[in-house]
């Protein structure tokens, strides 16, 4: 854990939990994985086509991270959706409705795995190019200061986009400007097949910061509470000073890049894979609750039948939504304007 | 009405539209202490402030994206880029994130949002800066595209793409921002998708837009004086295109020539010929024809950049032809 900065903190207990957060960290993690579970059932069923990206084992990132936030402040993320959407509050139905290309979907069908977006809980999309986010991130900070209100927004990302010129465009003016954004890298090791060894030439990424002088950490991303913690005090950092932060989040995928490469075997080997599944994020926070008293083996068997419950509620709502319109092909390309 | 600069018709318009409206900014490079690099936001850091006249770094493709993410945030950005050539540094935030948005949030973000700045070629700045985009801008679905050729079309056009709820380019020029012309001193706008026949006539029809009106409108003056009628259709914007203005001009006139700064293939030209074709093969009397900047990049030299460009004499030569008549 490294800072540019380092006067004491304002406050020592920045993202602090009591019993119900934890549960509350906990149901969000494991709604996430049996979702995507199920995601990855419906992909091979055909009910989800396209691009669909997994976010198991990296869970504890955009649970911890959103945990903090209130519901006027924004997200924006990548196409690696599905885990953070569940996070802020869509509903899972509208999730997998979007997923099955459905007219309920968050997106109304037009989106996709990728693309994920809702108004009401200020989720401004998955996006699908990798980096073009986050200078949007650095708009949607320079509007909040343009308007005086005292919001943050949140832009998710992997750690190749570290190596984008857009990254580097967004986080110069984000600083120039002093705008309320907390980049998060969630750094899983991989550019889909290219580890980050052999795509950016410094290691300790968070350390990019620096040519921003931007404040900056790295986190263990499989600790939620950890997560938590460090995003609660950027948070704090953009609210109040409205300044922004660079966190690089150390995760690591359990499953392949998408739903088409091998999970292992080709550019990381099983036993790496097996080394950092013995971390899973849910059962890092499951162990601390244990240590605690909060749960036992019966209370989460009754939480696993819980979320699973949700997430068959989803897919049989998904199944039943009808299909877009073919009318809406036409809809939505412009907004209906009077000058 | 007074005669002002197409540079000061824009800079009206700006200074109107942030009057009217406080979540309209303008941002880009040099706007704002600099006075704009080609003045056309002289004042308004002065009478607006810094927030809302706002200096960027060399940095197309990030400041591009800031205007996305403050509009998907509720403001209305105005984007400039010092030219269009630049912006093909942000051109993913321009296709990939303005004109997708509303789309692929099934509605829920909508894009108001300009992104303005000089197109085609001035003087002698050769290839890399005398690029005319709008075929490129145009074949994106989720944009609307103008290109204004008059000081009038300028400030009620671009008064009308900042009141647009949809991300609007506007294509300006270099060699038009001294041209002079007869602008409205109160209110208006000029909706989007409306051509204007800038001069009646009934031989020949010039479809054309942006700067090459000046050129329209010179070879007007030149085939009259033998007697020759043509009508020049300015289409304002191109996209979306008045189809039913290119029509009524061509059943009128039977016979059409395609005027554009840009290159040929794919360009505008080949868009309103394929209009023509489709709304209009029974009322042709000749194979349209098209006038363009000539399949090369632009060359510094002035002979050969005179050569490359459209122009008059090319112009003239293209009515003559689809006229029939002898071509000196």
């Amino acid at each position: 854990m490294a800072k540019k900065k380092t006067e004491p903190r304002a406050e020592p207990t920045f993202g602090a939990t009591d019993a119900p957060t934890r549960a509350s960290l906990l149901h969000s993690m494991l709604l996430q994985r049996r979702f995507e579970e199920r995601c990855a059932e419906a992909y091979a069923l055909g009910k989800i086509g396209g691009f669909c990206h997994l976010y198991i084992g990296q869970e504890a990132c955009g649970t911890g991270a959103i945990s903090v936030l209130r519901e006027d402040d924004y997200v924006i993320t990548t196409y690696r959706d599905h885990g953070q959407a569940l996070a802020r509050g869509i509903p899972a139905r509208a999730i997998m409705a979007e997923l099955f290309g459905r007219s309920d979907g968050c997106a109304r069908g037009k989106g996709g795995s990728m693309h994920l977006f809702d108004r009401n809980t200020n989720f401004l999309g998955g996006h699908g190019i990798v980096g073009g986010h986050v200078p949007i991130a650095t708009g949607v900070g320079f509007a909040i200061k343009y308007r005086g209100t005292d919001q943050v927004i949140l832009c998710f990302m992997g750690e190749s986009v570290v190596n984008t010129g857009a990254f580097h465009e967004a986080l110069n003016m984000a600083s120039l400007w002093k705008l309320p954004v907390v980049f998060i890298i969630e750094n899983n090791r991989y550019g889909m097949g290219t580890a980050l060894e052999r795509a950016s030439s410094i290691h300790d990424i968070y350390q990019r910061g620096a040519a921003y002088d931007m404040p900056r950490a790295q986190v263990d991303g499989q600790d939620v509470l950890s997560v938590r913690a460090s995003v609660a005090e950027a948070v704090h950092r953009a609210r109040t000073e409205s300044l922004p932060t660079l966190l690089e989040v150390r995760t690591y995928r359990f499953m392949g890049h998408s739903m088409s490469d091998a999970v292992s075997g080709t550019y990381r080997s099983k036993q790496e894979l097996e080394e950092y599944m013995k971390r899973d994020p849910i059962n890092v926070l499951r162990a601390h609750m244990e240590g605690q008293g909060e749960i036992d083996d019966a209370g989460m068997t009754k939480l696993d039948e819980e979320v699973k419950a949700i997430v068959q509620d989803a897919w049989d709502f998904a199944d039943a939504s009808p299909e877009p319109a073919l009318e809406s092909l036409w809809e939505d390309v412009l907004v209906e304007t009077t000058t | 009405m007074s005669i002002i600069t197409y540079r000061d018709a824009l800079n009206h318009a700006l200074r109107e539209e942030m009057q009217r409206d406080d979540r309209v900014f303008l941002m880009g490079e040099e706007v704002a202490v600099y006075q704009g690099a080609y003045k056309v936001s002289k004042g308004l850091l002065q009478e607006f402030g810094e927030m809302r006249v706002v200096d960027t770094p060399i940095t197309e493709l990030g400041f591009a994206g800031v205007g996305v993410g403050a509009a998907m945030a509720g403001l209305r950005p105005v984007i400039e880029f010092m030219t269009w050539n630049f912006a093909l540094l942000a051109i993913d935030q321009v296709v990939n994130a303005a004109a997708k948005m509303l789309y692929m949030s099934g509605g829920q973000y909508p894009m108001p949002m300009v992104f303005r700045g000089p197109n085609g070629a001035a003087l002698q700045l050769s290839a890399q800066h005398s690029q005319a985009w709008e075929s490129w801008l145009a074949h994106i679905p989720g944009l609307k595209v103008i290109a204004p050729g008059t000081p009038y079309d300028a400030k009620g056009l671009l008064k009308a793409a900042i009141r647009d709820d949809n991300p609007v380019v506007v294509l300006e020029g270099e060699m038009l921002y001294n041209t002079k012309g007869e602008v409205p001193d109160d209110d208006y706008t000029i909706p989007i998708g409306k051509a204007e026949v800038k001069r009646e006539g009934d031989h020949c029809s010039i479809i054309t837009h942006g700067k090459s009106v000046l050129i329209a409108l010179q070879v007007a003056d030149a085939l009259a004086k033998e007697g020759i009628r043509v009508e020049v259709v300015d289409l304002r914007t191109v996209r979306p295109m008045d189809v039913d203005a290119i029509t009524a001009s061509v059943r009128k006139t039977n016979r059409a020539v395609v005027l554009e700064e840009g290159w040929e293939i794919c360009g505008i030209g080949a868009q309103v010929v394929d209009y023509i074709q489709r709304h209009c093969f029974d009322d042709l009397d000749a194979p349209v024809l098209r006038v363009h900047q000539e399949d090369v990049p632009m060359p510094y030299a002035k002979n050969l950049e005179r050569a490359a460009k459209p122009d008059v004499a090319k112009t003239v030569a293209a009515i003559k032809q689809v006229m029939y008549l002898p071509t000196a």
